[in-house]
């Protein structure tokens, strides 16, 4: 059978989550939800988190700290998030977005993770708590291969160094459904110029693999470069390095595979203007 | 296993039921407490027929769990119209044949019903939007698209 437990506070949470390795957390239900609903979560608890330590925000500082349990809409009311509204936005509808949390949207499983791809390009930390005691923040690149390999923990928070620029980010997801559609793929892209040249390049992508992963070969290609038509070309070379996307009822491996230069060069011609 | 007591406000009364661990909020609602307005559609979050307000915003009943809304406002279709009156939405809907097997309806109304209080004189993007999360599988989304644009008209707004 499937039980819920009700947790006031974030360490009773994490007690139960590292005691019982079927205790599961459920924060808006979005992805745990719809497991029970099509009857893959049959046992186990279901742990619920009622803290308001899970969605506090602290936007003041060049390091944001976001509450795992802040939800998609959450950030879209915030302006001063407005450089992750593109991702917020582009995951499903309004009501989707009033229970999606950004502690969620790290566990989705592909073509899901639409926002992921965007902290991915930000170099986001996850502060992850195993047990009592406090958090501990993981490169989000670290934890999503972590993740890969089926590793637990609670994640309480996220924290996203503020662009310094948030023009020089970029976010773009494809898909087939207009205005609202699951992902054939998403890019994000944290370009920052120093001198009318890359420095720092963040490119990841969501969908091309089990989880999101950073594109290393375009980053390699634009590092120190101007975004130019050679730099651009070079990139494309790039993109596929590192990708294992699958097929699923939205594209098939081979699709995005052809399609991700196209956008990926899309997204490039946009930022060089 | 035990049940879980749990308590909300329902379309303006205060009901409480018994409930299953994990049961989601529509089954509460369909099998619990008699409101059969929030249908089951896909159970994933896709279709949006099973959308609800909670404490006014858009849910989706069927991925929420019913114990999370202990002592909140969950709001349903079924609370729209008031006694022989249709909600302006209700019967807006009606007067653009904007029902036609009329299964996606019920979430619909919620999720433009949601928008208009927030936003009382929407743009045709903006009510795309509001309803983009919900499906309609007859595919008539222009006369739904327009009954929202028109029952913003009817409450005496500028249309945008």
């Amino acid at each position: 059978m499937l039980d819920v437990r009700t947790c006031a506070s974030l360490a009773e949470a994490a007690g139960i989550l590292s005691g019982d390795r079927q205790a599961l957390l459920v924060g808006g239900g979005t992805l745990v939800m719809r497991d029970v609903n099509e009857g893959r979560l049959t046992d186990g608890t279901l742990v619920r988190v009622t803290d308001p330590a899970l969605t506090q925000m602290s936007l003041s500082g060049a390091r944001l700290e976001l509450g795992a349990g802040v939800t998609m809409a959450m950030v879209l009311a915030r302006p001063e998030l407005a450089f992750l509204h593109g991702a917020a936005r582009a995951i499903g509808g309004p009501a989707v977005r009033n229970m999606a949390t950004i502690g969620g949207n790290l566990f989705a499983p592909m073509p899901y993770g639409d926002f992921t791809t965007a902290l991915l390009a930000l170099d986001a930390l996850v502060v992850v708590q195993s047990g009592y005691g406090a958090g501990r923040p993981v490169p989000l690149e670290e934890f999503l291969a972590a993740r890969e390999r089926g590793s637990q923990g609670m994640v309480t928070a996220l924290q996203v160094p503020r662009p310094q620029n948030p023009q020089h980010f970029h976010f773009r997801k494809i898909s087939r459904v207009k205005p609202k559609g699951i992902a054939v793929l998403s890019i994000a892209a944290h370009l920052p110029l120093a001198g009318g040249r890359v420095a720092q390049a963040r490119i990841a992508y969501g969908a091309m693999a089990p989880t999101p992963m950073r594109a290393k070969g375009v980053e390699r290609a634009l590092e120190g470069r101007a975004l130019d038509a050679a730099t651009l070309a070079a990139a494309r070379q790039a993109a596929l390095e590192g990708t294992r996307p699958e097929t699923d009822a939205i594209a098939s491996a081979w699709y995005r595979r052809e399609v991700l230069p196209v956008h990926l060069a899309r997204l490039l011609a946009g930022a060089a203007r | 296993m035990a049940k879980h007591p749990v308590q909300f406000r329902l379309n303006g009364s205060d009901r409480a039921t018994f409930v299953d661990g994990a049961e989601n909020l529509l089954n509460t609602l369909r099998r619990g407490l008699g409101d059969f307005a929030p249908k089951y559609g896909c159970g994933q979050g896709t279709c949006g027929v099973c959308t609800v307000l909670v404490d006014g915003e858009p849910h989706l009943s069927c991925l929420t769990l019913a114990v999370a809304c202990e002592g909140r406002h969950v709001e349903t279709a079924s609370g729209m119209a008031d006694g022989p009156d249709f909600h302006p939405l209700q019967a807006a809907f009606m007067d653009h044949f904007a029902a036609q097997c009329g299964f996606c309806t019920p979430g619909m109304l919620t999720a433009a019903r949601a928008l208009l209080a927030k936003n009382p004189n929407p743009t045709r993007d903006e009510v795309v939007e509001a309803i983009s999360g919900n499906i309609c599988r007859c595919t008539g989304y222009e006369p739904i698209i327009a009954a929202i644009l028109a029952a913003a008209g009817s409450s005496g707004a500028r249309r945008a």
